[in-house]
């Protein structure tokens, strides 16, 4: 019961983005500070110091940036269609500043994927591109990122853009399972996932240790990325309100005319 | 629940179970499209079209290439290990992942004979990956665990 009335009481002061904004301040400054520390080992273990592989020599290693990117880029995607249903049923405005701030990193993260996917594809298919079912799926997350970003920008008036980009926001988390799956309801290019929550991964652990702290670094990065964008709108939202004011002009009576 | 959010959460689950339905319809429709590639049995019990262009896929058999001598022509078999087998003829430069026992992907067409005019070889890379030291400890006893895996796959 208790518990229940705790999280009543969250769910209700998420609704204020004044909140939002004073509450999470140190995690901006947590999550860089690990994200760095993470991705900048977890960039030269991997580099430098993991085994190469038999079959692939070193090309392998673009993995650390693209398996990290491309895992990283999908659950931002989950985040931000759940951002969608809160909107979409409670019309919560901290859901909408989330989603406008997920879209850049998401964009980012997704081409990246792909992009090192092509280099890695093509010493080691043989092909910078090819059509099959994890590509084209991965290829539409892009597209659904930006067509949603394109949505945002196109219509003025804010209400409606806040729904119309939740709706497309929520209803794009389809394309989450079918990029999961693809590789395993289809035959793929694409091979499977190495490494799942349920099994043990299929590389030694002085290989996929530094594919984890890559991992965890690119999450917090994009903790880091979207709370700091949502702060930055939250103020530009805000700024005509009194608590804003107050937070960049502490005294606005003690400063001197220039 | 006031009633206003209910029946928008009512409705924003409808479109996501529609678009999801919508979705599986289309993609069990297309499925023959979606699938990259032909694997070895339905290649040679005639799923796959003749004189088309098609993509095949599978493993090339161990001992099965054979190099023209005086052209970059090779000829190899992709095999699933079930018992399919086909014939590939290629001419131009293999990928660096190309070996025996390599999952490999051809386009191209296949001839009355059955046998796979191939414009072009992809490698396909597996969920394995190894050191090499690792990979000559394997190797050795790598007959023994495949035929461990093989018992186990077959109760």
């Amino acid at each position: 019961m208790a518990l229940k009335q705790t999280l009543k009481e969250l769910w209700h002061k998420l609704g204020s983005p004044r909140w939002f904004y004073q509450i999470s301040g140190p995690w901006v400054t947590g999550f860089g500070v690990l994200a760095l520390l993470l991705l900048g080992s977890g960039i030269v273990w991997g580099l430098a110091f993991a085994p190469p592989d038999y079959q692939q020599g070193n090309s392998f290693r673009i993995m650390y940036v693209h398996v990290p990117a491309a895992m990283v880029a999908q659950s931002v995607y989950i985040s931000m269609g759940i951002a969608g249903l809160v909107l979409f049923v409670w019309r919560m405005k901290v859901a909408d500043i989330a989603i406008a701030a997920c879209l850049p990193f998401g964009i980012m993260l997704t081409a990246l994927a792909l992009f090192s996917g092509g280099v890695w594809g093509r010493p080691t298919w043989g092909t910078w591109w090819e059509w099959d079912g994890r590509t084209v799926s991965t290829l539409v997350l892009l597209f659904l990122y930006i067509g949603i970003f394109a949505l945002r920008e196109a219509i003025l008036d804010s209400q409606m853009r806040a729904r119309a980009s939740a709706l497309v926001a929520m209803v794009g988390t389809i394309n989450i399972p079918i990029i999961k799956y693809s590789v395993d309801w289809w035959h793929t290019l694409h091979q499977p996932a190495s490494i799942t929550l349920t099994e043990k991964p299929t590389m030694p652990a002085e290989m996929w240790l530094p594919l984890l702290v890559m991992v965890l670094g690119m999450y917090f990065f994009a903790g880091h990325n979207i709370i700091t964008r949502m702060r930055l709108e939250i103020l530009r939202r805000e700024s005509g309100t009194r608590w804003v004011r107050n937070l960049v002009l502490p005294e606005p009576t003690v400063k001197g005319s220039g | 629940m006031n009633p206003k959010r209910k029946s928008r959460l009512y409705l924003a689950l409808f479109l996501l179970v529609a678009v999801a339905g919508t979705t599986a319809a289309l993609m069990v429709a297309m499925e023959e499209n979606i699938n990259m590639f032909y694997p070895p049995d339905q290649v040679v019990d005639g799923t796959a079209p003749l004189e088309r262009t098609i993509r095949a896929g599978g493993m090339v058999k161990a001992g099965s290439v054979s190099r023209d001598p005086e052209s970059l022509q090779v000829e190899f078999t992709i095999t699933d290990h079930l018992g399919s087998d086909f014939i590939v003829s290629f001419t131009g430069i293999l990928p660096d992942l190309f070996r025996e026992g390599q999952g490999i992907i051809v386009q191209g067409e296949l001839d009355q004979q059955g046998k796979f005019m191939a414009r072009e070889v992809l490698a396909k890379h597996d969920e394995n990956y190894m050191p090499p030291e690792l990979m000559d400890m394997v190797a050795e006893s790598g007959k023994n665990a495949e035929a461990k895996a093989a018992a186990k796959a077959t109760p």
